[in-house]
């Protein structure tokens, strides 16, 4: 059998046979929708309240905090336009950063286009935002900072109780969309000062098309989603039974051994880092050394492009992600390796790789041992390559 | 996404490296947009004898760069000038929209190492009057269309 190593977890996870198991009777036999009255309609309620009473465990919560949605991305929309549409009388300022996914960009632009105002602000080398700019960014008019928790492509982990701090002080709604950082770091939204968060179950061995928006008790939050008494009235829509129970479990599972889990991934791309620096040179490390989510590694090789750097380790059954133009459909590299102010020519040759409990040190090496073959091969066909060691 | 035939040449791709006593080279494409491309040709009695190149870019862009040093090899200057980004694609078995630039950037490699062959020669080669290597808008307008 052809080998196949998955390293882009950040993507997306396996569901954990666990967590299956979990959710297949929610299919066939305890089908009822948690909406009726009688006791197969109960026994699928039963089963939400257990799984957002597991959530709010996770997070530090009240289960009444809790609102599942259709994933990350419907929990970011909610978050921004829910706020600013109820607060709107309030002012018209939102303050988030350059490097946010575009679950929260996009919708940013949405409501500038409705007459809000949005600062989008810088981050440092690493990907990290500045406290001090944020702090001069705050307004009267401000009525919601939002925040992301870690970043999805090169791993930096925001300073979230700091700016958690400044939020409450100043009296703004903080959402911070936590879909890379949940299930892999410790949270509690009362410690971080945390209004609002988003959740995505698939990128902690969960189902897919499930999520979640926490939502602290007395933020003034609009339904993005109307039509039916769900959710206590804020999210219409008969419920993805499987789907929470499914990361009700994957969740309960994720901080049962998260230590254990974040030593081992640690180690992993440690070792994989490590080694990349060790037979391959032009090379760097995009995000912060340290301070970033254990299982993120992001490269940057010059004088090859990203796209053709992932189709060859696909060739070698190595899946990976890259930031370069050429995989995202458009003119630009990632927006946040240019944040971080990478020139368009590095950028493109960005490759993501992201550790998981399914991994292992033999599989990093083998990927590491097809990387130099891959990167020197696509390097003698560069002639930037060229230009670079005639410069030496 | 891609051809069969894309990934082949991808995988395998023809006429890789440089010539040291090429009587004309040509270099398009700008390292801001993730291509660039430096054909090599070696010219004998108005014939293309051989024909090397290097390309920093995506898989259609390494595949475009092979195929057209293919199709030109052995042909005279005249059939070169003849190529055309389309023949390019279709030889590869067709490019997904968004990665058509790759077959013109491929196109004007070819014709960039011709003009400066006629330059570097004083020879004239009918068609590259108006040709302009450093001009990309034409790739930027096939993206505008999509």
């Amino acid at each position: 059998m052809k080998k196949f190593v998955y390293m882009d977890n950040s993507a997306t996870t396996p569901v954990k046979r666990e967590v299956l198991n979990e959710m297949l009777p929610y299919f066939t036999e305890k089908y009822g929708n948690p909406s009726s009255i009688y006791s197969l309609g109960n026994q699928s309620k039963v089963a939400i309240e257990s799984s957002r009473e597991k959530i709010a465990k996770a997070i530090g919560a009240n289960s009444k905090e809790v609102f599942f949605t259709a994933g990350g991305s419907e929990a970011d929309n909610w978050a921004l336009k829910g706020v600013a549409f109820a607060n709107r009388k309030k002012g018209n300022h939102i303050i988030t950063s350059k490097i946010e996914h575009h679950g929260i960009l996009h919708t940013c632009q949405y409501l500038e286009k409705q007459g809000f105002k949005v600062t989008y602000l810088d981050v440092d080398e690493y990907g990290t935002v500045d406290l001090d700019e944020l702090k001069k960014s705050i307004t009267d008019e401000t009525i919601l900072i939002s925040i992301m928790f870690a970043n999805n492509e090169i791993g930096t982990i925001q300073p979230i109780k700091e700016i958690g701090n400044i939020a409450k002080e100043k009296g703004i709604y903080f959402h911070t969309d936590a879909v890379q950082a949940i299930g892999h770091i410790k949270i509690d939204v009362n410690e971080l000062n945390i209004d609002m968060l988003s959740m995505s179950a698939h990128k902690f061995y969960g189902p897919k098309g499930i999520g979640a928006l926490y939502i602290r008790q007395g933020v003034k939050i609009d339904p993005l989603i109307a039509g039916g008494g769900q959710e206590r009235n804020r999210r219409a829509g008969t419920e993805n039974v499987p789907g929470i129970v499914g990361m009700g479990k994957a969740i309960e599972l994720a901080y049962e051994n998260l230590d254990a889990h974040n030593s081992k991934l640690i180690s992993l791309r440690e070792r994989l880092i490590k080694k990349v620096f060790e037979n391959i040179d032009y090379v760097r490390l995009n995000g912060h050394p340290t301070n970033r989510l254990p299982g993120n590694v992001n490269f940057c090789f010059k004088f090859i492009e990203g796209e053709s750097l992932l189709l060859s380790l696909d060739m070698e059954g190595i899946a990976g992600s890259s930031g370069s133009a050429c995989t995202s459909g458009t003119l630009d590299p990632s927006h946040v390796l240019l944040a971080i102010g990478l020139p368009h020519e590095i950028a493109h040759g960005s490759l993501r790789l992201t550790l998981g409990d399914f991994n292992s040190e033999e599989e990093v090496d083998y990927v590491v041992e097809k990387l130099i073959e891959i990167v020197a091969r696509l390097r003698a066909m560069s002639p930037l390559y060229d230009k670079a060691k005639e410069d030496k | 996404m891609y051809s069969e035939k894309v990934l082949e040449h991808f995988r395998n791709p023809r006429n890789v490296g440089e010539i040291e006593d090429a009587d004309g080279i040509g270099e398009v494409g700008n390292p801001k947009c993730g291509d660039i491309m430096k054909m090599y040709l070696k010219i004998e009695d108005g014939i293309i004898v051989d024909v090397k190149f290097k390309t920093f870019g995506c898989g259609s862009a390494i595949a475009s760069s092979s195929m057209a040093t293919e199709m030109i090899k052995g042909k005279s200057i005249g059939e070169a000038m003849k190529l055309t980004n389309k023949a390019v694609a279709e030889a590869l078995d067709g490019l997904p929209p968004i990665k058509m630039h790759c077959s013109v950037l491929a196109e004007q490699a070819v014709k960039a190492a011709l003009l400066d062959y006629s330059k570097k020669n004083n020879v004239h080669i009918e068609g590259l009057e108006d040709f302009n290597p450093t001009d990309d808008s034409h790739e930027h307008h096939e993206l505008e269309e999509l």
